[in-house]
Order: structure tokens, then C-alpha cells, then sequence
């Protein structure tokens, strides 16, 4: 016989030798709430001030933001709004991007609220702004797997990560769509945010659709999120195609889609079981619908499409030409519908997308990107950032990542928009370096880089213009004439990191 | 040269919007609102100037929105604009 009052000494012997109390469970006390009621209850469901104040936010600490809803997005301007209000200063807010929909930030960085910047991009009145002076520290920029390289290790620590999500049980399981009645939003992957969820010191969901325990599948995870806040509206989904995306109708986009589509077909990797990328132009996006019909007349299948995801991605898909998509970013409804009811479809966060130190990234094994450019120049640099004037209106993305790590990059632009060259001799801004560059698609001809003499060789024997890229820019000049140099002044106004977390160019301010 | 007041061109991309005014000084008065005037303000002004003097037209205030014109499309929008100012039709001399 042993019984637990003879073991007793016993227990108090073990204890003592773990350094642990005797546990006493005859005081435990049952909650008999039903659970459907007891989860409302939920110790991390709380109003935003409550979560800001719990959060153990200061001044001068690091917030992040996600930019999943784009053109759409509400919790950037809702949250910084409440901290202004709250009398926080000198914050540093660290956004996977920022769009037209953030202009109210100028008053917030004229008030001292918001003194620091990191993004991947900036449009709009804000970027109108920042170009011209308005802060006194630059902007860091970097692309989609640096800014995931740098959370990871460090570089950029996320002190309290406010994080919108289309669904979020009082737990914090959350999801970038619903699967309840009363969804109000979708906006698919919530890649850029997941690095955030992982090391930010405390993780905020904003969510306007607060479900039924347990929201699963999800892609946050409750053991990452510290506090729930129930909205009114994370985002306006139907703004999740604007920015930059565009399907284009426009006949030199379809011109140059047609030609991009040439060149991935006689590159050279369009055979089964390729993978590809497409980025945010509208003539990168419209390349995908012309090799749809040679990988049918071929019967060459993807083994995966990678990026912000498409609807043309989806329906090929469906459509059985790719086996996977892999879903950073939704950009549109359909890629995040397909994103919530396809097991094919898979979500990936910002790391394991494009990070240069990420052996398993994506993006090591992607065999084309097919990418957009403001600018060209003569030895295959790229700028996706600054504009021709000098103003920042675009965003790095992950146009340095892919086109780093491709086994063949495209770079698809027009000779000219309106009067603005889009090959230059040497580009505004540095972000994609031409040693990661190999083919340049302009309606007036197509450029290979003379690194790859086997590519220019195969488009060639294909009846392919190819053509020299200082061609292309002679081209474009003798129609546009000679352009002013423009008015930089000596602020450094933004700095742009290269994906390896070192520092790759700077941005100077536009005088007045 | 007796002008009324017109205008020729739209807001489109690419496109430059012209509207010539009677005035009562002498001289071209160009008011230019350009997307790519950092750059190309200069020139663009010398070809309205060139394209104006050239019809016989010395005297009037240009109003001009440009969204990144080419030099073809800003003669052709003047000389539009020129053409319905003065009632005159360049082609037909």
C-alpha cells in the first residue's frame, strides 16, 4: 500500500530537491462559464488605448504596420492617431510600406509624433513631402527580404507590432480574410506582417471581425499575439488592387507584355516544371496571360508562382499550368479568396519569400521575375523608388530580392512615359543593381546584359530585336531632347539599404 | 493679331493643354504648370514661343498645363489653339 498521505514526505523531499513547492490542486477553482461566454472574457481583449498602455509602449520606441491592404489600409492613421493623442513623441514607425492613404503622418512628424521612418516604399503627399525636406532623420528604405533579414537579426527591432487582420478570435488567432458572416474584409496573405508577429517585443491585432475560438486555420498564431482590438474597419478591400497594380488595357503595355512573353519562352528556362514571378506593372502582370497559351500548346507546367499573387496567377492554377502559388501578398480579391480556400495556395512570410540569408527563401528558387522600372540605365541598374523629378513615388518591394536571386530576370518599361526617359544613362537612385539584371524589354527594342552572352544568343537565333541598351537610351533622347539637371539640394533625405543590410545609395532632398 | 480666347489639347498623360488669351501688353506671356518642368521647362516655353511667333502671333498670355508633352504634340496644340484664336486656318495659306 501507498497512499498519498504516506507519500507525502516523500513529496516534499522531491520537491525540495527540484526547488519547487508542494503543488496544493484541492484549491483549484473551476470556471464553469460556458466557453462560447468565457472566451469573450479573454485577458487580451481590450480597447486600442488599453493594449497601447499595456503594451509598455515610450517614447522614442519602434512601431510596425504591415501594408497588406494597400490603398486601403485604416490602422496605420488609426493607431498613430490615438498615440498622437495619447501625447507620444519621437516614435519610429516601421511599415512594410507606406501609400497615398498615409498623408496624414505630415502632421504627425511636424508634431514630433512620428521622427523616424523605415518602409519599402512611399507615395503620394507624404512622399511629396519627405522628398522636399520634412524630416530631420532619412527614411530607411529597404526591400521586402531585407526588411525580413533585418527583423530577424535585429537590425530593425519591433518594439510593438499594431497589426490589422480581416478575422481574430479573443485569443488572437488571425487571418488576412473570414470565415464568419460578418466578414468586412479581405485582404488575403499577411506575409510582411508575419516577421513582425514572430519578433516584435509585444504583437497588437486590430481585427474588424472579432470570430468564434478557434479561428483556424490562421496565419497568426494566438501564442505570438499579445493583445486583441476589435475595429470598425482594418481596410477597404476593394483598394487592395490599387498602388501600383494595374490590368492594363493600354496597348503599348499589351505590346510590351506580348515581347516579355518572347523573351521568357525563348530564354531558355520555359520548360516544365519552370517558376516564375511577376511584378506590379501592368505590362509584368499582362506578360503571364501571353505564355499562358504556349505552356498549353507546349504542355509545359510551373511548379510554382511566387509574389503578390494574381488572379491571372489564380486562374492558371485553376487551370492546372502551375501546381503551387506561393502568396506573400494578395493583390487582389481573387488571389486572397484563392488563398483562403486552396491548400495549394500557400502563405509565406516576408523571410521566407526573399531574404538574401534565408537558404530556404523562395526566391532561390525561382527561375524568372519578370519586374517593372522607373528607370533603366545604361549598365542595367534599376530605380523602382524616385522618380524622374527627383520625388519618391514608388516602392522597393521585392524587386532587388527576385531579380538578385532569379536564374533570369526581366525588367519590362516603356522607352518613354510621356516625357520622362526610362533609359537612362545613369538611374536617380540605386536600387536593383545591374549585376542582377539580364534582360530589359522596351517597345523599341530588347536589351540583354552582356554578362549574359548565351541569353542574347538564344533571343537572337528567336528573331528577337536585340538590341544595345545605350541604343535604346539614344533612342529615347534624340525624341525627349536634353533634359535640366534637377535641383537636388544637400539633405540626405532617404537611405537605401541594400538586402544584405548594408547601405547601397541615399536620397537627396528636391530644393524648392 | 486679334485673338479671342481658346484653348486646345486635354489633362491627359502625355498630352499638353493650351488656352491663348487676348492681352494688352506685347510679348508672350507663357504661364506653364509642367509635370516634367524641372527638366524640360525651358524647352518646352522655347517651343509654344517658336511655334506662336511663327503663326505671326506676338502678343498674348499662354496658360499651359503639360503632362510630359513631346515636342510634336506641344506644336500641334498650340498651333490648335492658334488656329481657333485667330479664325485663321494655317493650313490653307
Amino acid at each position: 500500500m501507498s497512499t498519498l498521505s504516506q507519500r507525502a514526505a516523500l513529496v516534499e523531499k522531491a520537491a525540495e530537491k527540484l526547488g519547487k513547492a508542494v503543488s496544493h490542486p484541492e484549491n483549484n477553482v473551476k470556471n464553469p462559464t460556458p466557453r462560447i461566454e468565457f472566451q469573450k472574457e479573454s485577458p487580451k481583449l481590450v480597447s486600442l488605448e488599453e493594449a497601447i498602455r499595456r503594451s509598455g509602449l515610450k517614447d522614442g520606441m519602434t512601431i510596425s504596420f504591415h501594408h497588406h491592404f494597400r490603398g486601403g489600409d485604416k490602422v496605420v492613421n488609426l493607431v498613430v492617431a490615438k498615440l498622437a493623442e495619447m501625447g507620444f513623441k519621437n516614435l519610429h514607425l516601421a511599415a512594410s510600406s507606406l501609400s497615398d492613404v498615409h498623408a496624414p503622418l505630415i502632421e504627425h512628424i511636424e508634431n514630433g509624433v512620428i521622427t523616424r521612418i523605415s518602409t519599402s516604399g512611399l507615395r503620394g503627399q507624404l512622399a511629396d513631402r519627405i522628398s522636399r525636406g520634412l524630416m530631420e532623420e532619412p527614411v530607411i528604405f529597404r526591400s521586402h527580404g531585407g526588411r525580413g533579414s533585418a527583423i530577424a537579426t535585429g537590425d530593425l527591432h519591433i518594439d510593438v507590432a499594431f497589426l490589422g487582420a480581416s478575422s481574430a478570435d479573443p485569443l488572437g488567432n488571425a487571418c488576412g480574410y473570414s470565415r464568419s458572416e460578418n466578414a468586412k474584409s479581405i485582404c488575403g496573405s499577411l506575409g510582411y506582417a508575419l516577421p513582425d508577429a514572430q519578433y516584435a517585443d509585444k504583437v497588437v491585432i486590430l481585427t474588424d471581425d472579432l470570430v468564434d475560438y478557434p479561428n483556424t486555420p490562421c496565419s497568426i498564431s494566438e501564442r505570438q499575439v499579445d493583445y486583441v482590438v476589435e475595429i470598425d474597419s482594418v481596410g477597404d478591400s476593394s483598394k487592395i488592387s490599387s498602388g501600383a497594380i494595374r490590368d492594363s488595357k493600354n496597348p503599348r503595355d499589351i505590346l510590351l507584355a506580348q515581347k516579355a512573353a518572347k523573351v521568357i519562352i525563348n530564354s531558355g528556362y520555359f520548360k516544365d516544371g519552370f517558376s516564375i514571378q511577376t511584378g506590379t506593372g501592368g505590362a509584368s502582370l499582362a506578360a503571364v496571360k501571353y505564355i499562358r497559351q504556349s505552356m498549353i500548346d507546349r504542355g509545359i507546367k510551373a511548379s510554382f508562382a511566387l509574389g503578390g499573387i494574381t488572379a491571372h496567377m489564380v486562374k492558371l492554377h485553376e487551370e492546372g499550368l502551375i501546381g503551387r502559388l506561393i502568396d506573400v501578398q494578395s493583390f487582389d480579391k481573387v488571389a486572397a479568396e484563392s488563398l483562403k480556400n486552396d491548400m495549394m495556395h500557400k502563405e509565406v512570410s516576408a523571410n521566407e519569400y526573399a531574404s538574401a540569408d534565408e537558404p530556404g527563401s523562395a526566391v532561390h528558387y525561382l527561375d524568372i521575375v519578370i519586374l517593372s522600372a522607373l528607370e533603366v540605365d545604361v549598365n542595367f541598374n534599376v530605380n523602382v523608388l524616385v522618380g524622374s523629378d527627383g520625388i519618391i513615388r514608388g516602392a522597393i518591394g521585392g524587386h532587388p530580392d527576385t531579380a538578385a536571386d532569379s536564374a533570369l530576370s526581366i525588367i519590362v518599361c516603356p522607352l518613354l512615359r510621356g516625357r520622362i526617359p526610362c533609359v537612362v544613362d545613369e538611374v536617380t537612385t540605386l536600387i536593383t543593381p545591374g549585376s542582377s539584371v539580364d534582360v530589359v524589354v522596351t517597345e523599341y527594342g530588347i536589351a540583354v546584359n552582356p554578362r549574359r552572352p548565351e541569353l542574347a544568343e538564344r533571343l537572337r537565333a528567336a528573331g528577337l530585336d536585340v538590341t544595345d541598351i545605350k541604343t535604346l537610351r539614344d533612342k529615347g533622347q534624340s525624341i525627349i531632347g536634353e533634359a535640366s539637371p534637377l535641383p537636388f539640394g544637400d539633405k540626405v533625405v532617404g537611405v537605401v539599404m541594400n538586402r544584405d543590410g548594408n547601405v547601397l545609395d541615399v536620397i537627396k532632398n528636391i530644393a524648392d | 493679331m486679334q485673338l479671342k480666347e481658346s484653348f486646345a489639347g486635354t489633362l491627359e498623360s502625355g498630352d499638353i493643354h493650351v488656352r491663348l488669351q487676348p492681352s494688352e501688353e506685347p510679348g508672350l506671356k507663357i504661364n506653364l504648370d509642367s509635370t516634367v518642368a524641372y527638366q524640360f521647362g525651358a524647352q518646352i516655353k522655347s517651343v509654344i514661343t517658336e511655334t506662336l511667333e511663327g503663326l505671326g502671333i506676338d502678343s498674348a498670355v499662354v496658360n499651359v498645363i503639360d503632362k510630359g508633352a513631346l515636342d510634336c504634340t506641344i506644336r500641334a496644340r498650340v498651333t490648335a489653339a492658334a488656329v481657333r484664336a485667330t479664325g485663321k486656318d494655317v493650313w490653307a495659306d
